[in-house]
């Protein structure tokens, strides 16, 4: 249907909005839960308790961040059976097992260990406290596999048969639905993605109170370890992208023509850097490209032959019937861009810092007259002009610390768009997908519903993530320092103040 | 029985766990307004809940993702048939959810009242539709040939269902008395032992009459046996509650909540979701479920994690044990 509110396209606008609302908050939470892992075991092993500033300051935001990223989610889970029951209709003996298994061995894992972290500072023994929240962060991860197991499934059907009898997909191999080269080459790119998310909200923080001089040991140890994670998780990002753009070939070959607009298929094809398509034409106005190189992401040889959307679009007219296979081409295309710009604008920046805060760079202890230079660079030996440029690098940093965010959405929304009109992809159209019996009406209050509530909590969200943020590391107590020796918390302070309360 | 028997069960069980854990929680929530007599008071009340609460709302994410995975066809009709109850509960539990974490994470005033009233209506209202829901489908609604609903949001509003919201309402506000009586000391602990007596009367008046409505309708043999299961620990909760055994008394409303769950489960099977337009119609476990080996598969996965969740989450309460009162809560914010 083409009407503007019919309601496929309200439920796919739907769809859309929530699934990525609730991606802004799931690379992050995945990310952090890790990193504050990651400090809270400095702290524990060093006992230096800067560490542990680190773990409080950069938890809280994490906390801020999981409950947002934990309502949405409940909201995907339904969303299937709210608005897309002939799809769940259709492949529930499949996809419902992944999304099962997301829930009791992830949710559950992750959901009571962050309550055993939030309350359990003066509850639990420092070493069952640190394994708390490495349990949240192997829950985060795990929970990530599944979902993108069930995705991958959706964008490469494996494992399956069709009952006519029954009109649906019925599971005939589990494992390889969860081992496919899809799920794997997705979940090892969307976690490394999710990591780069991570180090540049820390680069970006630790930037924005360096440059204002403040709590400098806390943000430099954070400085650090964010540009190393954006550093490492930049690479692997890349590598696991290219992996799943060989996957995403093969299985995929219309996703990866309009993620090039490439209409007619060639040898040696080029990577497009800019183009403006016209789809109703088939065939790009403006176009900047580099030759051989989309034949090497396709398929590491830079003469291979690439079909492109006009072929396959006929080929799969001849397969499956006839109609338009074309997914929306600019949005397929410009996403692609977009994904790996931010992403690799980010990975850029992060090396230009890992090598700016060198040693060899820093200001040495003996010149310093209070802990406040630290930060100061000496770049070439030029002590006048480094204080200036380390302050540009700050803000630089601070302006980008969303952008893997931005890649990541667009990455998203690339793989989800790419794959139109199927919702599984050879098997089921999108268009086939929806509740048969729920009315316009309904979909329509859903959808304006759930945007207006999900925008005043992003007000919300940003608005405390910036005050704590802006209030910086908290200073310790006695208590934090003493954490007790018994789970349950100790015998002689049973009347203390709870440590946290709501 | 066949495994599509057997996952009709386990359903039963994790919506059973859903209601016996959050129910408390929907109570505490209802509480803030009808027990908490100040600030202070209503942050002794969430803090009962602070560390759980989380943990407990999965079991309604495992009865969702286990419908979807076992009965595909149940799942389908089912958020698609009661889409604006549905709707409703997930606004409520998304503000819910943000309010527990947010409420002090700012000292002012007004944040905190607003997060307070927030907390009171999630909590109420979800506790209200999920009664409301289970009524319509044990009663059936208009469901066709095809599995649709075909039913509007008014037909799913009867006397029947609408008992059934204020049995879950008031059984899960009694819940979260005695919880919040074996959780909290002082003051708020001997008031809510006071409130507890009068919901427990209100609540066994409700109970009774939905519970012989139901059994009147559909019920057999078991399903009478779980009604007076219901029935009698009900009362024996209101009882122990009155001799001051808080801990009997929250084990005692558990298991009304478990045999009153078993006998809306005993009064459906073997259908899922009956229609009342033809009884050819029904959804059943057999016409609704998937297929064996996609049950083989989610059975073994049920059979080896829910043990293990089971465990953890005992755990936290365990790690959580000591009551708290007024005296716990720093005066900052």
């Amino acid at each position: 249907m083409e009407l503007a509110l019919a309601p496929e396209t309200l439920a796919r606008w739907q769809f859309g909005t929530t699934t990525v609302y609730h991606f802004l908050f799931v690379p992050l939470t995945i990310s952090l839960a890790a990193l504050t892992a990651g400090l809270q075991t400095a702290w524990v092993r060093t006992n230096n308790e800067k560490y542990l500033r680190a773990t409080k300051f950069w938890g809280k935001l994490f906390l801020i961040n999981i409950a947002m990223g934990v309502v949405t989610g409940i909201v995907q889970e339904f969303q299937f059976g709210m608005n897309w029951s002939d799809y769940s209709r259709f492949v529930g003996d499949i996809f419902g097992a992944p999304l099962a298994f997301e829930a009791l061995i992830a949710f559950f894992f992750e959901s009571t260990f962050i309550g055993l972290w939030i309350f359990g500072w003066d509850k639990l023994p420092k070493k069952i406290h640190l394994a708390c929240i490495w349990m949240v962060s192997l829950g985060t991860i795990l929970s990530a596999y599944f979902i993108l197991a069930a995705n991958s499934w959706m964008q490469h059907p494996v494992g399956y048969r069709i009952n006519k009898e029954r009109g649906r997909a019925e599971l005939t191999d589990f494992w390889h639905v969860l081992t496919q080269n899809t799920a794997l080459a997705q979940f090892f790119h969307t976690i490394t993605a999710a990591f780069l998310v991570g180090g540049a909200f820390m680069v970006g923080i630790a930037a924005f109170h360096l440059a204002r001089k403040k709590h400098i040991p806390v943000m430099r140890t954070s400085l650090r370890l964010g540009l190393v994670t954006v550093v490492a998780a930049g690479l692997l990002t890349a590598i696991s992208g290219d992996q799943l753009g060989k996957v995403m070939f093969k299985q995929q070959p219309m996703k990866m023509a309009a993620a090039e607009a490439l209409w007619d298929g060639q040898n040696s094809a080029p990577f497009s850097i800019f183009a403006y398509g016209d789809v109703s034409k088939g065939r790009n106005s403006v176009e900047i490209s580099v030759p051989g190189v989309l034949s090497f992401l396709a398929d590491g040889n830079f003469n291979s032959y690439v079909p492109g959307i006009n072929d396959i679009n006929k080929a799969e007219q001849e397969k499956y019937g006839p109609g338009d296979y074309r997914p929306n081409i600019p949005v397929a295309f410009w996403s692609f861009r977009w994904m790996i710009g931010f992403g690799m604008a980010s990975f850029a920046l992060g090396i230009l810092g890992l090598w700016l805060t060198r040693k060899k760079f820093l200001l040495p202890p003996g010149m310093r007259t209070s802990e406040d230079e630290v930060p100061h660079l000496v770049l070439f030996r030029n002590k006048a002009l480094s204080p200036k440029l380390a302050r540009c690098y700050w803000i630089v940093a601070l302006w980008t610390l969303l952008f893997p965010l931005i890649a990541n959405s667009w990455g998203w929304i690339f793989t989800e768009m790419g794959r139109q009109p199927w919702v599984v992809y050879g098997v089921l159209q999108t268009r086939d997908a929806v509740s048969p019996g729920v009315s316009q009406g309904e979909v329509l209050t859903s959808m304006i519903l759930f945007t207006l509530l999900y925008a005043v909590l992003a007000v919300i969200e940003v608005k405390l993530l910036v005050k704590y943020i802006k209030a910086g590391p908290p200073e310790l107590t006695d208590d934090d320092l003493n954490p007790p020796t018994r789970i349950g918390g100790d015998h002689d302070d049973a009347d203390r103040p709870m440590a946290f309360s709501y | 029985m066949e495994l599509h028997d057997v996952w009709f069960v386990l359903i039963a069980v994790l919506w059973t766990g859903y209601f016996f854990l959050e129910g408390f929680d929907f109570g505490i929530g209802v509480l803030t307004k009808l027990l908490a007599r100040d600030r202070k008071e209503r942050r002794v009340l969430i803090n009962t809940i602070g560390p759980v609460w989380d943990g407990n709302e999965v079991w309604l994410l495992s009865a969702g993702g286990a419908t979807f995975a076992a009965f595909p066809e149940w799942y389908a009709t089912l958020f698609s048939g009661f889409y604006l109850p549905l709707l409703i509960i997930l606004l409520c539990l998304i503000v819910r959810g943000v309010a527990f974490e947010y409420r002090a994470k700012r000292p002012e005033d007004k944040w905190q009242t607003n997060w307070e009233h927030a907390i009171f209506w999630t909590s109420l209202i979800p506790a209200l539709l999920w009664g409301v829901a289970f009524g319509n489908i044990v009663r059936g609604v208009k469901i066709n040939a095809d599995m649709e609903y075909v039913g509007n949001f008014w037909d799913l509003l009867n006397p029947y269902s609408i008992l059934g919201g204020l049995v879950t309402l008031s059984l899960f506000t009694f819940h979260g008395t005695v919880f919040a009586g074996l959780k909290t000391v002082g003051d708020i602990r001997v008031r809510a032992r006071r409130l507890a007596l009068k919901l427990g009367v209100v609540t066994a008046a409700l109970a009774l009459g939905f519970l012989i409505w139901t059994q009147a309708d559909n019920g057999d043999v078991w399903s009478l046996i779980a009604m007076i299961i219901a029935v009698v620990s009900l009362v024996g909760a209101i009882g122990a509650v009155a001799a001051g055994r808080e801990g009997w008394s929250f084990a005692l409303s558990g298991v009304t909540i478990t045999a009153a769950v078993a006998m809306l489960f005993l009064t459906l099977f073997p259908n899922v979701m009956p229609s009342s337009l033809n009884d050819a119609w029904n959804l059943t476990v057999t016409n609704a479920s998937s297929t064996p080996y996609t049950l083989k598969i989610m059975t073994w996965c049920a059979g080896i994690a829910t043990p293990v969740v089971l465990l953890y989450q005992g755990w936290t309460y365990w790690v959580f044990r000591k009551r708290i009162g007024t005296h716990h809560i720093a005066d900052a914010h």
